[in-house]
């Protein structure tokens, strides 16, 4: 393969390369879904299912539009006046896009987690508490911090310290916090960029575990360029590249297995060994 | 330096580099254990002490040399976390290189044997042994050339080939046998000097499928098939 052909790069995947469900019902599903930001194209072209309680993650260069897909399947790209997407993000069975779709409820039950842990600057419990009480839920909110601050393995740390600031703890516990602000809402799935890339090992280490407990009961979607944390934590992995033009195309999709050990496209064979990136 | 490897980061190009150090001491080591056999045969044949006492010297080098491939692939494992046809090429090395060393031992199975028979003749005259241990030694350079091509297609060939060749020395080796229990039959005083015999050609059996596991191992490399020895590899359709 010419590694140096823009053409090459810039082309979508193979059918027969991307990962189809027959068998079950995906929790969420994109089809043929682009986003464009001031008519600019990003993201092109991707359909991708997503099978509950999985993981997977989505790899690729920088600049292939790994997070732009990521924003769309909880409608954060709304929140971006140039963006436009087209294409369909079914979730449970529903278009999130539909016209009579709320966003705010997508975005509690497909909540989100970010590269730099962005705690409120409120205490340690009103983070956690935030999303329920948005909800009108006041009944029992102890109890709602204690077992989403459990979930997200941060519990014994700050159990004694709820009334302190968010910000005042390491930045490994404020990413759990925010993860535990997500879960306290019971979402169904959850969208991490680059969750642990600011993170040292402990705290990388304490987030990947995290993860795959989670897993169990909650449907991860995780964009990451740490390649081996990939193949450590997920079941699934979408890969996308873009060529010179800048749009981004899912090129491979498949398990762990497949796209970190014997990949299909060769595109994705050079990005995992480190001949592009 | 030529257009596309000018886009390679340079930590791949020295990774690249690494896989070829790999490759090439993978393949002097199949030289060492290819003279080793050739040398075991020889060295019974004539009935050179001497020759079969070096064989079984030479086996420390053979087996220094496949502790030197583990640790070279054990560090480019931990250095490089290797991944898709980086980590089957080395996995597929370390492997065949444990298949190589087994293939020394024969060899030197075959020197002790030879030297255990002292100054007695070979019962009967070794044609069909020497034929089987052409076979196998030419089996052993084709499965490296198999492993050498990364290539699906071409190691597909040659699997289909060296099958072939691997029921032939399986024959002669039944062969072999059978002449040799006519012998035992017509006399049993021959007992002693057949069961030396049947030992030589078992061993060089046993290096025609090691031979064979090799190219499974190549077909490994190549396409990320596990295939067993009970598997048949289909040729490549046209």
């Amino acid at each position: 393969m010419a590694l140096n052909d823009t053409d090459l790069l810039s082309q979508a995947g193979s059918a027969e390369n991307i990962l189809k469900f027959d068998d079950i019902e995906p929790l969420l599903e994109s089809n043929d879904l682009s986003v464009s930001y001031g008519g600019q194209t990003a993201v092109s072209g991707v359909s991708l299912q997503v099978p509950k309680n999985s993981v997977v993650s989505l790899i690729g260069p920088s600049g292939c539009g790994k997070s732009t897909l990521l924003r769309c399947f909880n409608r954060m790209n709304d929140l971006i006046p140039s963006a436009s997407v087209s294409g369909k993000v079914n979730f449970a069975g529903q278009d999130i896009y539909a016209h009579d779709v709320d966003p705010t409820e997508i975005r509690f039950r497909i909540g989100m987690v970010f590269q730099r842990p962005n705690p409120f600057p409120k205490s340690i419990y009103e983070n956690v508490a935030f999303g329920p009480r948005i909800n009108g839920m006041t009944d029992d909110l102890d109890e709602v911090v204690e077992t989403s601050l459990r979930r997200a393995a941060v519990w014994d740390e700050v159990k004694d310290r709820l009334n302190d600031s968010g910000l005042s703890v390491s930045g490994g516990q404020q990413q759990r916090i925010c993860i535990a602000r997500a879960l306290a809402v019971n979402p169904e799935i959850v969208l991490m960029d680059e969750p642990a890339s600011a993170l040292d090992p402990i705290s990388t280490q304490a987030i990947e575990q995290l993860i795959q407990e989670l897993s169990s009961e909650v449907t991860i979607i995780i964009v990451t360029h740490n390649m081996q944390q990939a193949t450590r934590i997920s079941d699934y992995a979408a890969v996308m590249m873009a060529g010179e033009e800048r749009i981004g195309r899912m090129i491979e999709y498949g398990t762990n297995e497949q796209v970190f050990g014997n990949p299909k496209d060769e595109r994705t064979e050079a990005y995992v060994t480190g001949r592009i990136g | 330096m030529n257009e596309q490897s000018s886009i390679i980061p340079t930590g791949r190009q020295e990774f690249d580099r690494e896989l070829g150090r790999l490759e090439a001491e993978l393949i002097l080591m199949s030289g060492l254990v290819e003279k080793a056999i050739f040398d075991a045969l020889q060295a019974l044949k004539n009935r050179d002490i001497d020759r079969s006492q070096r064989v079984i010297d030479e086996d420390d080098h053979i087996d220094e040399t496949e502790l030197e491939i583990e640790r070279y692939c054990v560090e480019l494992i931990r250095r490089q976390s290797p991944m898709a046809g980086d980590l089957r090429r080395i996995v597929a090395s370390l492997q065949i290189a444990g298949e190589l060393e087994r293939i020394g031992d024969y060899a030197e199975g075959i020197a002790k044997i030879s030297i255990t028979m002292g100054s007695q003749p070979p019962l009967k005259e070794l044609i069909d042994i020497p034929r089987m241990g052409d076979m196998a030694v030419s089996m052993l350079k084709r499965s490296l050339e198999a492993f050498i091509s990364r290539d699906a297609d071409s190691v597909r060939t040659i699997s289909v080939e060296l099958e072939n060749e691997d029921d032939e020395v399986d024959d002669l080796y039944a062969k072999v046998q059978a002449d040799l229990m006519e012998l035992v039959k017509s006399n049993p005083d021959n007992a002693e000097r057949a069961t030396y015999l049947m030992w030589v050609a078992h061993n060089v059996e046993r290096v025609a499928d090691r031979a064979m596991n090799i190219v499974e191992r190549a077909l490994y490399q190549a396409t990320g098939e596990f295939v067993s020895g009970s598997t048949q590899i289909e040729p490549t359709a046209e």
